[in-house]
């Protein structure tokens, strides 16, 4: 946990109700300054609540949220970028309207021009919301999070829906708020994305967080082997009764933390090794571990 | 694609059978509608003249015409105003012995006649003279009122639903933007775009129908601004809490349409039953057409249609107090 003088978010014991439902069961964390911190969990986990709270959207049923050491008030709003899930944007006007009209809404602002120049947004800048593809909508959606240069950034599920070129190029524009010294709170589907951006994960299942830390120090923590994996008509079952198998549909997984005499067991076995491949352990394999379900169920 | 086309179709008939509130409104609009035309309109035909009687009319001779609406008068000038504009045919005084009638009118002239043949030889005759109010000068400001009214609360209570609906508001809520600054935006832009409709429509429909105009243009703005104040109130009232776009309609429905029948745009209440009359005071729009004819067709000043301005400063206040009380940007 980082210390209480970094923090620029700190979560005391937050808790939701909803009609006799505990969506958000008493949760505490801090965001350091300057990092981007990583909020996952299985649909219904509660993230999408928890991250709504500490917009400021949601109002806690109890606990506490302090921006900068004080509750959330008017100055948040001001330094806080927010990028929804999905977001309606005034119909009838353009890229450069819409931007504009944001900006005004704040006491300061970033520059437009290099925040048009940052997001990508030249092309279509005179165009009607209504007429934007995905990736530009969702564009548009980060760099009116950023309009107001804000000093944390919100965003939920930002690539969802992006093809795997245009999530990279999002990618790329969080590593740059990030580089320029902002917070990022990113709530994502996809591990890989975790990975990559995120210095600290928070994994929540029904409300509860279940796993904080840094990516590398929650695998090392939780997993002290790596994963084998075969075709599954490759394999035989009979070579490996001591080994821990996982049945993944058109092949199988091997976990063991002693590749060499796994790999020397199943050659004595009889076991072509054409089509192996061995892998790390990843966030995917962890969340699997913790709550059991796929996360993009 | 039939398939594609069904399997939408269904869902759409399941999504809105499934919203009981707009289900419910879009059963009872129409009873309510046909009911309150049923009762508006009920009794006798009408009348196929209008007489004003100052002072009670005896029983018998002119006076029992079936064919003639006799109508108590309490203010003389109003209704000698109201001879000048035919929209009287013939004022009575029976206390003092007078009658008046406009030389202009072929209606009050034949009225004239009838009195003279029966029992009015001996009242004076006080002529009066004044252009016809045709049914396009009375017709004018109850269109434009309707007009806004329209305009003021489908632009205002319509469009925040869809915001709630489809996000907008969530967005704007993240932002510093308060709930007054953005109430406070729609009034003003929606209020604007009325005003700045009406004299388009005005002046544009001035240009080929030469409709009457004999009070003051600034007075008319201020009874046309306030009743649009108003109604823009009204519709914020409506769209303070509701995110589904049907029930909304269907509210706004509720309330429009009872206004553009009942707050007298088509035609005058005179003669319909004093509990419609007493409903249509209830409506922002019968307060502003009423100001707004005054002006138009009477010359009425400023202090003349003060009453129908203050009505509609208080339901404005109302309305904006409720309206800001309730609202949920969720």
């Amino acid at each position: 946990m980082p210390n209480a003088m970094s923090a620029l978010i700190e979560v005391d014991n937050l808790v939701k109700h909803y009609q006799g439902v505990c969506a958000v069961d008493g949760i505490s964390f801090s965001i350091p300054r300057g990092s981007c911190f990583g909020l996952l969990g299985p649909n219904g986990a509660g993230k999408t609540t928890t991250v709504e709270m500490l917009e400021g959207i949601k109002v806690p049923t109890s606990g506490s949220i302090r921006y900068k050491g004080e509750p959330l008030g008017p100055r948040f709003r001001h330094e806080a970028g927010i990028m929804f899930q999905s977001t309606a944007l005034q119909e009838f006007i353009t890229v450069r309207e819409t931007l504009r009209m944001f900006q005004s809404l704040y006491d300061h602002g970033a520059e437009l021009d290099e925040l048009i120049a940052a997001c990508a947004l030249g092309d279509f800048l005179d165009r009607d919301t209504r007429k934007l593809s995905g990736g530009q909508r969702q564009r548009l959606l980060l760099a009116i999070a950023l309009v107001n240069d804000p000093e944390v950034v919100f965003l939920d599920e930002p690539t969802t829906g992006l093809d795997p070129q245009a999530r990279r190029k999002l990618w790329e524009l969080v590593r740059r708020i990030k580089a320029r010294g902002k917070s990022v709170l990113l709530t994502t589907h996809y591990m890989e994305e975790a990975y990559e951006l995120c210095d600290e994960i928070t994994i929540m299942d029904h409300g509860r967080i279940i796993a904080q830390g840094s990516p590398d120090d929650l695998l090392a923590r939780h997993f002290h082997d790596v994963v084998l994996q075969l075709p599954k008509n490759d394999f035989s079952a009979g070579c490996a009764a001591d080994l821990t198998v996982l049945d993944c549909g058109d092949s199988v997984e091997i976990l063991t933390s002693e590749v060499t005499a796994t790999v020397q067991q199943l050659l004595a076995g009889g076991v072509s090794l054409d089509r192996l491949r061995i892998r790390a352990r990843t966030l995917d394999d962890l969340f699997l571990e913790l709550t059991g379900k796929e996360l993009r169920t | 694609m039939m398939k594609r086309l069904l399997a939408v179709f269904i869902a759409r008939n399941k999504e809105f059978l499934r919203d009981r509130a707009a289900l419910g409104w879009n059963l009872l609009f129409p009873v309510l509608i046909v009911a309150g035309f049923a009762f508006a309109f009920s009794g006798a035909p009408a009348p196929l003249y209008k007489v004003g009687v100052v002072g009670s009319a005896p029983q018998s001779g002119f006076f029992t015409t079936p064919q003639v609406q006799f109508i108590e008068v309490n203010d003389l000038a109003t209704a000698v105003t109201k001879v000048e504009r035919h929209r009287l045919d013939l004022l009575v005084d029976v206390t003092e012995g007078r009658y008046w009638v406009n030389d202009e009118s072929p209606r009050g002239q034949l009225l004239e006649r009838l009195l003279q043949g029966s029992d009015g030889s001996t009242l004076q005759k006080q002529a009066v003279s004044g252009r016809l109010i045709r049914y396009v000068d009375w017709l004018i400001p109850g269109v434009l009122g309707m007009n806004i009214m329209f305009s003021a609360l489908y632009g205002v209570g319509f469009v925040i639903v869809r915001y709630r609906k489809n996000g907008v508001l969530k967005r704007l809520k993240a932002t510093p933007l308060s709930a007054i600054e953005f109430l406070a935006a729609q009034i003003v832009s929606r209020l604007w775009l009325i005003v700045a409709v009406v004299v388009v429509v005005f002046f544009g429909t001035h240009l080929f129908v030469d409709f009457a105009m004999y009070g003051d243009y600034l007075t008319l703005f201020l009874a046309f601004a306030m009743g649009g104040i108003c109604m823009i109130s009204m519709g914020l009232v409506i769209a303070a809490r509701i995110a589904s776009e049907e029930l909304a309609e269907g509210l706004l429905n509720l309330i429009s349409w009872p206004m553009m029948v009942l707050s007298g745009v088509w035609f005058s209440l005179e003669g319909t039953h004093p509990l419609v009359q007493r409903l249509a005071q209830a409506f922002p729009l019968t307060h502003m057409i009423d100001a707004a004819r005054a002006v138009m067709l009477d010359g009425a000043s400023l202090a003349a249609i003060a009453p129908q301005l203050g009505v509609l400063l208080a339901m404005t206040s109302g309305f904006l107090a409720i309206g800001a009380w309730l609202f949920r940007w969720e």
